[in-house]
């Protein structure tokens, strides 16, 4: 089992069962780095530590949302995170598309959610072997230091095969939605 | 979902996936999404660059441990049913800003039937709803910042396309535009940017100030 499909199962032991134990094991992981992320984007310690709980309390109550047919813990995390820091740093709402659920009984196919674990994990390696000046400015663009017009759209990564893969999950999803409305 | 030909580009979806662009853009781009699961998926994929820029992000210790925090949560508050896509032509997204009634948007006329409704954001740019009758043109202006108009009815006709329901014309300071209404029917769009529209006729530089353009 990778480290992302490891997550995965937490994830899943959380939303069904409640496993507290699951739960450290993510919260162990993920919470040091998610307040890292914080300080880094301009956040004091105190308020980094208070915005992680919340982060945290927010993946324990809607563990059923997360899909991993569409991402990684770690990219999910990464939005509940920045959706918090503009709540409390920028004071201001965040607009969202609505979010879109397999609903109770449907779920991914094994081979989609494998798939798209591996391309999250190609991903970080993919952003190891960037240029260093290259990787500094992906940062500091997530890090909130960049602002709209000062953000190249260029990478440097290879998106493509992640989002082909998100694109057919969504089909599928919307195929089922649409079942259910029958 | 409906055929759309015009979507966001990529430094967009990393300025909203980052979460550094203005209140009104992040309700255009998010509106956008919500007709275009070709842009929700681009988005993913961005997003989980942030995934990886969170997993290499270092680490500081939390002051609290995992089963306090569990303990220190209340009794879960039953969440509302995800809400299902509305039928009218406003996404849900949008009708958080205008309230639970399309019928009661607040217009106010902007001249030559133009009609518009400014939604309320943080002041770092500005969105409304406009509203142009068929047939109609609209006063030709050019650009300071950029300017992102998503077609919500109808559709518009401009030197470059055509832009019908879902498609987003993303303009900057280098263009020039007179955007016209289709014959068929009123057209109605969500605009927004970070800049003043600069009008080109002097009756219009005055009405600005009135219509706060």
């Amino acid at each position: 089992m990778t480290e992302n499909t490891k997550w995965v199962e937490c994830m899943s032991r959380i939303s069904l069962e409640r496993d507290r134990t699951a739960f450290a094991a993510i919260f162990d992981h993920f919470g040091p780095r998610v307040k890292a992320f914080l300080v880094k984007s301009g956040s004091n310690m105190s308020m980094a530590e208070e915005c992680t709980q919340d982060v945290m309390i927010t993946l324990w109550r809607k563990a059923d949302m997360f899909d991993p047919s569409r991402a990684s813990v770690a990219t999910w995390i990464f939005t509940i995170a920045r959706n918090r820091r503009i709540d409390l740093l920028r004071k201001e709402r965040r607009p969202e598309p609505e979010e879109l659920t397999w609903g109770p009984e449907a779920e991914p196919e094994p081979e989609e959610l494998l798939g798209l674990q591996q391309e999250s994990t190609q991903l970080v390696a993919a952003m190891a072997t960037l240029p260093d000046k290259q990787r500094d400015l992906i940062q500091k663009a997530y890090f909130g230091d960049l602002t709209h017009a000062e953000i190249a759209s260029e990478t440097g990564l290879p998106l493509g095969t992640i989002k082909s893969r998100i694109r057919l999950a969504l089909e599928r999803l919307r195929h089922n939605m649409k079942r259910n409305e029958i | 979902m409906t055929q759309i030909n015009h979507h966001l580009d990529d430094a967009l979806l990393m300025g909203y996936s980052a979460g550094t662009l203005p209140e009104a853009f992040n309700l255009v781009v998010a509106s956008h999404i919500s007709m275009c699961d070709e842009c929700r998926a681009r988005l993913g994929a961005f997003d989980a660059v942030g995934g990886a820029v969170l997993e290499e992000a270092g680490s500081v210790t939390m002051e609290m441990a995992a089963a306090d925090l569990l303990d220190s949560v209340g009794p879960e508050k039953v969440r509302p049913v995800v809400s299902k896509p509305t039928s009218s032509i406003y996404p849900q997204v949008l009708m958080d800003y205008i309230g639970p009634d399309p019928d009661q948007v607040k217009w106010s006329k902007l001249g030559m039937g133009v009609r518009q409704a400014i939604l309320k954001t943080s002041s770092s740019a500005s969105v409304r709803l406009l509203h142009i009758p068929a047939g109609c043109e609209m006063p030709d202006h050019g650009h300071h910042g950029t300017e992102l108009t998503l077609v919500l009815q109808g559709a518009f006709r401009d030197e470059r396309d055509r832009f019908a329901r879902g498609d987003i014309e993303i303009a900057t300071e280098d263009d020039h535009h007179k955007p016209v209404a289709d014959e068929s029917g009123p057209c109605i769009c969500l605009a927004a940017t970070d800049a003043p529209l600069h009008f080109s006729g002097f009756v219009q530089r005055i009405a600005q100030k009135w219509a706060r353009i």
